[in-house]
């Protein structure tokens, strides 16, 4: 029996019980979609982190509190005793850096509710110097960013992100308005361009008003920007350096913005591959699906069987077909999951730039195939097993 | 007349454990080419055994077939499958066509499992179809026929690949009488083109229509 001839056997086989078939394959269809559309959806995060660091450029370091480790066989983590980061630190590093930095600040960050009328938008407050606009490349919109000399009178002046501006100011120009933060008024001064849902969702205030105003004054990191074409490395080893005359080595962590992606993505690889192991669960219950159901069909056809095997069949034949019947669903079966998880991954892209990864799709089509093979080679077997005339006689 | 099949000294013995059950017992017989042999006896009398060992179902406990002069013992699986599929066609009491499948595919059927090239498997097939005057029925599902038709189609499926020998159980058990005659007349019109008919039934009057009857009792030819 040609290949060609078995597979038309199989699929004819299949299509004489459509709505059976449709049900076996299900468990498989599941099991790649929540696997293709996971590893997906990871990817999309992925995508939207690398496109926040690299909208605030390459040349970034923060100089985090504490002793922090990521990855490694420890697993990583924070040996946090006190946070002493203080602007006694920022003032070294503008000594000994400071022909190696486009800009220095201390960042303050808190969570307020943001007040405007009847109004109100719970917002991350980032404090910060004047050249922290220029450090985190935000972009004006309307208005202005702070200058020096409001930043030294602790002026309470604030830039609003686009979502905090959309939220509060739908139609009306906000420039001059004054909004509350925790119940004091700040005068608005500046808007920014879209820069990413995390940073829309902020506004931005000088760093010494975070503390006479609203109480908040342990640092967040120092935030350090290179000048371009400058080494990052060395900068680093350099701050590292300059920050050892104040502080201790467990007092403080470099962090290149390379690193921190790096890091941050090595989370998602890892997060994406457990999430695809756990949603393969899925499709090795569709495998047990389907031998459940191909034994089922080397019962029910178990004359036929017994025929084919009088008419000149060999037990090789018989098993090929079974186990051509039992790819064809997980196969099948495979290709549905694909494409819905494809359409899935089309149907979030106003939400999050989710791509199909080609490895995903490889690997998710590669197991279901696999799939059908195992867990169609017990039936096959079973079927091809049988005496002819026992199966001939079989009620 | 040559010899198309012959039995020699065929036995078949099923060890249950604790006991024996003798359904053949030194079984010997010659079946010309072109005959119309019948093979007779009660239910239990062995005469499904000694087809389904005829027929290389089955294998016997002790004794040889020999098939157009070619001794099949120690043929494996596949030589026994291949010497089934060219040189014997079988009809069965209940049809056993495969459901909801066309005639055309079912009379198609041993053609999958031979070496005849598929460009030719329809030409073949039709040839077999009108012979047995199905025609009109071709893309008609089994479920869709009549019992007459079903067993016509069973019989344009043993004679595809021109078997040396046709075998067939009871042709006519399913049928009721004035359909029975009419497969009965299919099988005597076979014989008359010069086809080997072995039936095996219970039915007297059927049994009459061949050449030769042996009757079988307890595993034994008690008459030929």
């Amino acid at each position: 029996m040609t290949v060609k001839e078995v597979f038309k056997t199989s699929l004819t086989a299949l299509t004489l019980n459509k709505i059976r078939s449709l049900l076996t394959m299900l468990g498989v269809i599941i099991g790649v979609f929540s696997v293709v559309a996971l590893v997906s959806v990871v990817k999309g995060f992925q995508n939207y982190i690398t496109d926040q660091f690299n909208s605030l450029g390459s040349n970034l370091l923060y100089v985090m509190p504490g002793k922090i480790t990521i990855g490694g066989n420890g697993g990583g983590g924070q040996h946090f005793t006190e946070n002493k980061l203080s602007y006694t630190n920022i003032d070294t590093l503008q000594t000994y850096l400071s022909d190696s930095l486009a800009g220095i600040s201390a960042q303050i960050e808190t969570s307020k509710n943001i007040e405007y009328k009847t109004k109100k938008y719970q917002s991350t407050i980032m404090g910060g110097n004047a050249s922290m606009g220029e450090i985190l490349n935000l972009q004006i919109n309307q208005g202005r960013f702070y200058t020096k000399s409001e930043r030294d009178a602790k002026a309470k002046v604030v830039i609003l992100g686009k979502t905090v501006l959309d939220e509060l100011f739908p139609t009306k120009n906000p420039i001059g308005e004054n909004v509350k933060i925790s119940g004091i008024s700040f005068l608005v001064i500046g808007t920014l361009k879209s820069k990413g849902p995390a940073m829309d969702a902020a506004v931005y205030i000088p760093d010494t008003t975070t503390k006479n105003s609203l109480g908040v004054d342990k640092f967040t990191s120092i935030m350090l920007k290179a000048k371009e074409g400058a080494d990052i490395d060395q900068i680093m080893s350099e701050v590292k350096l300059a920050l050892r005359r104040d502080l201790k080595e467990d007092d403080f962590t470099v962090f290149t913005q390379k690193e921190i992606l790096s890091s941050i993505n090595d989370i998602l690889n890892v997060l994406s591959i457990g999430l695809a192991a756990i949603a393969g669960i899925s499709l090795f219950v569709g495998g047990i699906g389907i031998m459940n159901i191909m034994l089922v069909s080397v019962t029910e056809r178990t004359r036929e069987i017994g025929l084919r095997k009088a008419l000149g069949a060999t037990s090789k034949d018989i098993a090929l077909q079974f186990i051509t019947e039992s790819v064809a669903l997980s196969v099948v079966g495979g290709l549905i999951g694909l494409i819905l998880a494809w359409a899935a991954t089309l149907g979030i892209q106003s939400l999050l730039r989710a791509e199909v990864p080609w490895w995903a799709a490889v690997l998710a089509f590669g197991f279901s195939l696999i799939v059908g093979v195992v867990f169609g080679t017990y039936p096959a077997i079973n079927a091809a097993k049988k005496d002819p005339i026992e199966a001939l006689r079989y009620e | 007349m040559s010899i198309a099949l012959s039995a020699k000294n065929v036995s078949k013995i099923y060890d249950l454990g604790s006991e024996k059950i003798v359904a053949l017992n030194n079984v010997s017989l010659e079946i010309k080419s072109g005959e119309f042999l019948s093979i007779i006896g009660k239910s239990g009398s062995g005469k499904s055994t000694l087809m389904h060992i005829l027929g290389l179902l089955d294998s016997p406990t002790s004794g040889e077939i020999i098939l157009n002069d070619k001794n099949t013992k120690g043929l494996n699986e596949k030589q026994l499958a291949k010497v089934r599929n060219k040189e014997i066609g079988f009809v069965f009491q209940s049809f056993n066509l495969l459901q909801r499948t066309t005639v055309l595919d079912n009379v198609m059927l041993p053609l999958k499992y031979s070496q005849v090239r598929k460009s030719e498997w329809k030409s073949i097939a039709m040839e077999k179809i009108k012979l047995l005057d199905l025609s009109d029925r071709i893309h008609n599902k089994s479920n869709e026929l009549s019992g007459g038709q079903k067993q016509r189609v069973a019989i344009a499926r043993a004679l595809i690949n021109e078997p040396s020998i046709i075998f067939a159980d009871e042709p006519t058990g399913n049928l009721d009488s004035k359909t029975g005659d009419e497969i009965s007349k299919i099988l005597v019109n076979l014989h008359e083109q010069g086809r080997t008919v072995v039936l095996v039934t219970h039915n007297q009057d059927l049994a009459d229509l061949a050449d030769r009857k042996i009757v079988l009792k307890d595993g034994e030819i008690i008459e030929q």
